[in-house]
């Protein structure tokens, strides 16, 4: 039976990235970081979410930018999935509609960079999500 | 759904919504017996008999969303569809079992798609439930247990970029080991 592949080479990088997490002295920080929680329901995921999903961790991870991609449940806009809540600290939150790879690199660009919204915002009576 | 990941994916929501603290996924690949069977199990919050009743009614949910609930009806009819059956099992405090049986050979049967981005996507997020993963087929087996993995990182969250793309080469190079031509 494979278990994982090498066990001692998982240790070998825990105690790497364990040393670059010290170099950046990174502690409980995440209330100040921008957070992305895309919806991720069978309506959302028939509509591509995962690939939004994974556009948007592999594309922040390679541009070195802090942010926390969580999977969220249905936000009730079957229509315009796939859909994401960008949320910059201190501000409210915003919900995009039909986000794909070339609008999810839109929003890292402009929302997440530049602090610059984009289209494609939904909806205006948005409240929370109760999920 | 495009491919038997997605649907992975899509009934594993179900068991996260239900506070699930493990999850089991179990694909078994049986091409002598034309057998290809998914099966996701949880100790989450489970259902009583009438909501059991109800699962895989598509205009039931338990969501206030939405009106519709079809992850659990869609997997249902794309398994019947190649000839399979579904089964689902649930117990209140205890948790639900989902299993899938396709026709492996079957024209109908979807493909099995990108595996390896499910698997990240669950595990990698942020305070995501423990995971335990097995995939078998005539080549061999395959298994991760997330508890492993977590006790192996310590205090390094599963989040991180250099842990995702370990996992990522590591799930990739053990199921290519195991895999059969589709």
């Amino acid at each position: 039976m494979n278990k994982i592949k090498s066990l001692a080479d998982l240790k070998k990088l825990q105690t790497e990235v364990q040393s670059k997490i010290k170099l950046r002295e990174m502690g409980d920080h995440s209330e100040t970081l921008i957070q992305i929680k895309v919806s991720m329901a069978t309506c959302g995921i028939a509509s591509g979410a995962k690939e939004t999903m994974s556009h948007f961790i592999e594309e922040l991870d390679h541009q070195g930018i802090d942010v926390i991609v969580t999977q969220t449940g249905c936000m009730g806009y079957c229509y315009a999935e796939p859909t994401i809540e960008l949320t910059i600290p201190g501000q409210q939150p915003v919900v995009y509609g039909f986000v794909n790879k070339a609008k999810a690199q839109e929003i890292i660009e402009k929302h997440v960079k530049l602090n610059e919204m984009v289209d494609g915002i939904i909806p205006v009576n948005y409240s929370s999500i109760d999920n | 759904m495009k491919d038997l990941s997605l649907h992975i994916l899509d009934i594993v929501q179900n068991s996260i919504r239900a506070k699930a603290a493990l999850i089991g996924i179990e694909i078994t690949e049986q091409p002598r017996e034309n057998k290809l069977i998914i099966a996701i199990t949880d100790d989450g919050t489970g259902m009583s008999p009438e909501q059991l009743q109800r699962a895989i009614d598509p205009f039931y949910t338990s969501r206030t969303t939405r009106k519709v609930g079809l992850g659990l009806s869609l997997f249902k009819q794309n398994a019947e569809m190649t000839g399979g059956s579904f089964i689902i099992e649930s117990e209140l405090g205890k948790g639900t079992k989902v299993t899938a049986i396709f026709g492996m050979n079957h024209l109908d049967r979807p493909v099995m798609g990108d595996l390896v981005g499910t698997l990240l996507i669950l595990i990698c997020s942020p305070e995501s439930p423990d995971y335990v993963f097995k995939h078998q087929t005539p080549s061999g087996e395959f298994e991760i247990d997330t508890r492993e993995v977590r006790q192996t990182l310590e205090d390094v969250p599963l989040t991180h970029p250099d842990v995702r793309q370990f996992l990522k080469e590591m799930l990739q190079e053990n199921l290519e080991q195991i895999q059969i031509s589709e």
